[in-house]
């Protein structure tokens, strides 16, 4: 088979803002020689129907994630700080707006 | 050793109905069914444009013209979504889609079959997208991750073809005598196709028996089918058309529609390529793939030179 030159075209990340003041989400990922080129297609496969009012995209080996093998261990030191919720705190009786 | 402990924790997390997502460790056979599934579900929404995109220009009128348009779209998009999740299980697109242009990838059957009339083109929309729909709400609850949130965002989408299907099909039977004649013929050369969608039936589908076991299927097959069946009669019945099949009949007992058999025989036959279109679609398809290079030719030289100004 012909090989074409998509194979060189870096992936992409793409997050979508869907309304004033709600975070970016991620969408899902495309191909695209450049970052211009790169939202542009995003606007056309991710956002056909108003999906979106701000898109990112960036370059998928640009992110650095934790990784699923060690993540019990990475979050473990979250789980027994139940002293961050205000459900770890009495206060007497009566007591409103606290 | 090893593997048999993740393997063991692997199906646990299944069981829990946990989502897979791309890092986390997987059976290589789970990584094999998922790649082969989710990569002829792309390229079925690929070759899927052609038998609509013959009609485009043929639309009877602008607002027929503009759905069908933008009908033909969301299936590229689709297309794309897929690819992208198949990507994640680390295969790149080239591939699969070099394997779609050698020939050696398969898609669906359905698309192996001619658009001979306007007619058709209703007819798709309402039972092919609509078959398409039951399998693809199924699949949006698939176990692996980025495969369950394309279909998520397909099925969205999937709501407006259908209905402008079903648009057509109801204009066309309150029609004339000549065009409830031809979407009747339409219906007729339509319906056995649609219902082998669903793929072969559970006791010769070992591919399904083992997605059903990896939780990327969680309905046989003929389930599948039978809840096409019981959706699409009566809104066939609703605008007086009939299906091309003398056993179909209610059962008041289990509350099914019963259906006769199907001719597995032609299933196998377009399957493997004797379908009346299968050398057509794929002339098209490279077709359209080399006409399309200069275009990603040119974005890539662009690019290029912009990154040239940009460093200097
Ligand atoms: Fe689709
Ligand atoms: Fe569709």
């Amino acid at each position: 088979m012909t090989k074409t030159t998509e194979d060189q075209w870096p992936m992409w990340e793409v997050f979508l803002q869907s309304k004033q003041g709600a975070p970016h989400e991620h969408a899902g990922s495309l191909h695209a020689p450049d970052a211009e080129m790169a939202i542009q297609n995003a606007r056309d496969v991710y956002s056909r129907r108003n999906e979106a009012i701000s898109i990112w995209v960036v370059r998928s080996e640009d992110i650095i994630s934790t990784s699923p093998s060690d993540a019990g261990p990475f979050f473990d030191p979250a789980t027994d700080k139940i002293f961050r919720y205000p459900k770890f705190y009495s206060i007497p009786k009566g007591v409103r707006g606290v | 050793m090893e593997d048999e402990k993740k393997l063991a924790e692997f199906q646990t997390r299944l069981k829990n109905g946990e989502s897979i997502e791309p890092k986390d460790w997987m059976p290589e056979r789970y990584r094999k069914q998922l790649v082969r599934m989710i990569s002829q579900h792309a390229h079925s929404e690929i070759v899927g444009m052609l038998p609509e995109g013959n009609w485009i220009t043929r639309a009877p009128n602008l607002r027929r013209k503009m759905a069908l348009l933008a009908k033909v779209q969301d299936e590229a998009g689709h297309g794309l979504y897929l690819y992208s999740a198949a990507e994640t299980l680390g295969v790149d697109r080239e591939s699969m889609i070099n394997d779609l242009l050698s020939g050696k990838a398969k898609y669906s059957s359905i698309f192996n079959y001619p658009t001979l009339t306007w007619a058709d083109i209703g007819v798709i929309g309402w039972l092919v997208d609509g078959a398409a729909i039951v399998n693809q709400t199924m699949l949006a609850k698939s176990s692996y991750g980025p495969y369950s949130r394309a279909n998520l965002r397909i099925c969205r989408e999937e709501n407006f073809h259908k209905k402008q299907g079903y648009e057509i099909v109801a204009t066309l039977a309150n029609g004339t005598d000549a065009q409830r004649k031809m979407i009747q013929e339409s219906v007729n050369r339509w319906w056995w196709p649609s219902l082998m969608m669903f793929g072969p039936t559970d006791k010769d589908s070992p591919n399904s028996a083992e997605l059903t076991k990896w939780k990327v299927k969680i309905h046989s097959n003929d389930d599948l089918r039978q809840r096409f069946v019981d959706l699409t009669v009566p809104q066939a019945k609703a605008v007086n058309i009939t299906f091309p099949d003398p056993d179909l009949k209610f059962n008041e007992e289990t509350g099914h529609w019963e259906f006769g058999e199907i001719d597995w025989n032609e299933f196998y036959r377009v399957i493997k390529g004797y379908g009346p279109m299968n050398r057509e679609r794929m002339n098209a398809r490279k077709k359209a793939h080399e006409d399309g290079r200069w275009v990603r030719e040119a974005a890539e030289a662009y690019a290029k030179k912009k990154k040239v100004l940009h460093e200097n």
